[in-house]
């Protein structure tokens, strides 16, 4: 027996975010005209409790059977909605999301007209596919209860400790000779006063100890395939190659400082970076009196156009283990902007002008000009160039993403930013998470970041980790293909396209798909002549539906 | 001046370029509001015959956006759907309609600006093909 479809619809106003430019008044008196709808309310935030409790209670008012919400990105909030329907009793893949934000009022807010009329097509395309929705049943699962953690920096070391702690395996890989990272470098990381040596020998003396985290040096990451709660991994160690299974990956790669080659007259003798700084401060020899520190090298310009935020600290901090060893050091740091955020960056900063470490503004236009001795700059103040006596010059670079971050980020399918740092799947919503489930990225391989910083997001990353390890299994949706035998024409077009060569052929010799090892793209159901392959999830009459009500005459 | 606004229908992936037509929006990116978007989960999803029937019913010129290639989330569908669009244009030659009228893409999930600057030159393109000769002929 035919059900009669019953569609409800929701606009969210998301406060002004979307009414600020679109009509929502007019949207929903236009998608009270389409076909299936029965209810269509609008909503001041349609993921606030309010909005949700309207969805349940107009489910059960109007005997909805299919829920369009016209708001935001499905990205974000798709589980929020779904979640309410299943609450209010309905399957929840009955529910279609429109984006009328991010790809409408957001984009569109000069063209008011154009973002109207684009509003309208996008709900009159998202209810025409609801009517072609499918329910799909969820089912579990097993978690592979170890995790594999990519790099031993700060980052990763504490990541795979906290995970560790909770009683999971974890495998650690470095690709150095030992672990450290960045660390290894670094004199004292402030504001602690700690040296960087106590701080990581701490850590690398609890990882090897713990028998629950094998750490591979020398390694690299080689293959990755799965899904959340069980990858597959493949990595070599040396010369040997190992392959395990993981159910959570966290990408702690770090980053390096750039080499200012070409830059400040750098010759890593006179004019060196703050790392070479930092290894004079180890020695406790800094064999100079009058320091000059030039600020933003490489950075906040054209080609590399971020700010690294760690090297105004980085400068700072190091003036004052400078003044420390040499009482009466000139220390002049040149700088654009000074990014000393946060209380007891703050703190340090005063300290350091209280020490008499002296800060001098300069601009992209006028850079300072190292010259044998002495650094020449342009001093607003005083409207003049002035000369500054320099033993030493001291550039701040900035942290810069590793050669092989866009390896790392093939291999795991996960993205990249311009400038190579791993993008997470919200900057708000998901920061330590990427698009895909059950992989979690922190510290310098994110953007630059201060050991503080990075300790927080390893320890964030292990507790969002941790969430998938510690249940036996994870749900997983059905959204995968399966053969309609009696159409199948044995033609192999699947087992070929397959990229996870999944399809097989059965002892009928007609294709046949493992739902447990389907991965859902649905590559196989377009390539298929007989289209003998369901996808319920994304089903052809759904895009035929969206097609067809892209153009309303 | 010409006052034709197209109809431009895209097939987006969910994993890249859905994301950075999601990251224009949180960038405030602007351009051209002619786009519709169907969300796939990987352009591999998209037949030929999805990109035709877009034609037939009314858009004037459909895309098909994905990973940016050897990144694809499903390993090798973005280079599925790059042949499949590949086929659609030969097609479309075939019957006289300018095979410009459909194109492949790639983008990361980060490039934003690049989902409003492939937008904004879908839009002129097509601005310039003029309407397309299917338009209003779909009959189902």
């Amino acid at each position: 027996m035919e059900t009669e479809l019953r569609t409800g619809v929701f606009i969210c106003h998301c406060g002004i975010n979307i009414s600020g430019v679109l009509d929502i008044e007019d949207l929903c008196e236009y998608a009270r005209t389409l076909p299936g709808v029965v209810t269509v309310q609008a909503n001041l935030f349609t993921c606030a409790e309010t909005g949700t409790s309207e969805i349940k209670a107009a489910v059960k008012e109007h005997d909805l059977n299919r829920v369009v919400v016209a708001a935001c990105t499905p990205r974000t909030h798709e589980p929020i909605f779904r979640a309410s329907c299943q609450e209010a009793g309905i399957n929840p893949y009955f529910f279609e999301m429109v984006n009328i934000r991010e790809h409408c009022s957001w984009v569109h807010r000069h063209d008011k007209e154009g973002a109207q009329a684009k509003a309208r097509d996008l709900i009159r395309m998202g209810v025409a596919k609801a009517l072609f929705l499918e329910p799909l049943e969820t089912f579990r699962s097993k978690v592979e209860p170890k995790a594999l953690v990519i790099g031993a920096g700060i980052a990763g070391m504490t990541s795979a400790l906290a995970i560790a702690n909770q009683g999971f395996e974890v495998i650690l890989l470095e690709k150095e000779v030992e672990m450290g990272g960045l660390l290894r470098h670094l004199h004292k990381v402030a504001p602690s006063d700690m040296t960087a040596a106590e701080l990581i020998g701490e850590k690398i003396a609890a990882i090897e100890k713990d028998k629950r985290i094998q750490c591979f040096t020398s390694a690299a990451l080689e293959e990755v395939t799965g899904y959340v709660g069980n990858y597959a991994v493949r990595f070599s160690c040396g010369d040997e190659s190992y392959s395990d299974k993981v159910g959570v990956i966290i990408v702690a790669t770090g980053g390096a400082s750039l080499k200012p080659v070409d830059l400040y007259n750098y010759d890593g003798e006179h004019v060196i970076t703050q790392s070479e700084l930092e290894i004079k401060l180890k020695d406790g020899n800094i064999g100079a009196k009058s320091i000059v520190m030039v600020q933003c090298v490489g950075a906040r310009i054209p080609e590399r156009n971020y700010c690294s935020r760690i090297c105004c600290m980085v400068g700072i901090k190091n003036s004052l283990h400078i003044k420390e060893i040499v009482k009466d050091a000139k220390i002049f740091v040149l700088f654009r902007d000074i990014q000393a955020y946060g209380v007891e960056n703050e703190a340090l900063f005063f300290k350091a002008k209280e020490a008499g470490v002296r800060f001098i503004r300069y601009s992209l236009e006028s850079p300072p000009v190292v010259e044998d001795g002495k650094v020449k700059i342009y001093h607003a103040g005083m409207g003049k160039e002035i000369s500054l006596p320099a033993d030493l010059v001291v550039l701040s670079t900035p942290i810069v993403a590793h050669d092989d971050a866009e390896s790392i980020s093939r291999i795991l399918k996960v993205p990249i930013d311009e400038h190579k740092f791993f993008l997470e799947a919200h900057a708000k919503l998901s920061p330590l998470d990427f698009a895909t489930s059950g992989i979690y990225l922190c510290g310098n391989a994110h953007y630059p970041a201060t050991v503080r910083e990075a300790t927080y997001q390893a320890l964030g990353a292990a507790s969002r980790a941790s969430i998938v390890l510690s249940h036996d299994t994870v749900e997983r949706v059905g959204t995968v293909a399966a053969v309609k035998e009696e159409l199948c024409s044995s033609c192999f077009a699947c087992v070929k396209v397959c990229p996870y060569q999944v399809p097989h052929m059965n002892e009928r010799g007609k294709a046949e798909i493992e739902p447990m090892q389907c991965q859902g793209c649905g590559i196989c159901v377009a390539e298929c002549p007989a289209e003998a392959i369901k996808f319920a999830y994304v089903s052809d009459e759904q895009i035929t539906a969206a097609c067809e009500a892209l153009y309303a005459a | 001046m010409n006052n034709f606004e197209p109809l431009i229908a895209v097939f987006s992936c969910h994993y890249c370029s859905y994301a950075a037509a999601d990251l224009a929006g949180s960038s405030r990116i602007q351009y051209p509001p002619n786009t519709r978007i169907i969300k796939v989960p990987c352009t591999g999803r998209i037949s030929v015959n999805h990109i035709l029937r877009a034609l037939e019913c009314g858009a004037d010129g459909v895309y098909v956006a994905g990973c940016l290639e050897g990144t694809c989330h499903f390993v090798s569908g973005n280079f599925k759907a790059k042949q499949r669009v590949q086929s659609a244009k030969s097609l479309l030659g075939e019957i006289n309609i300018e095979p410009e009228r459909v194109q492949m893409y790639f983008m990361s999930a980060a490039e934003g600006s690049k989902f409003a600057n492939v937008a904004k030159e879908m839009t002129e393109t097509i601005k310039e093909l003029g309407p397309s000769p299917l338009k209003g002929t779909n009959t189902q």
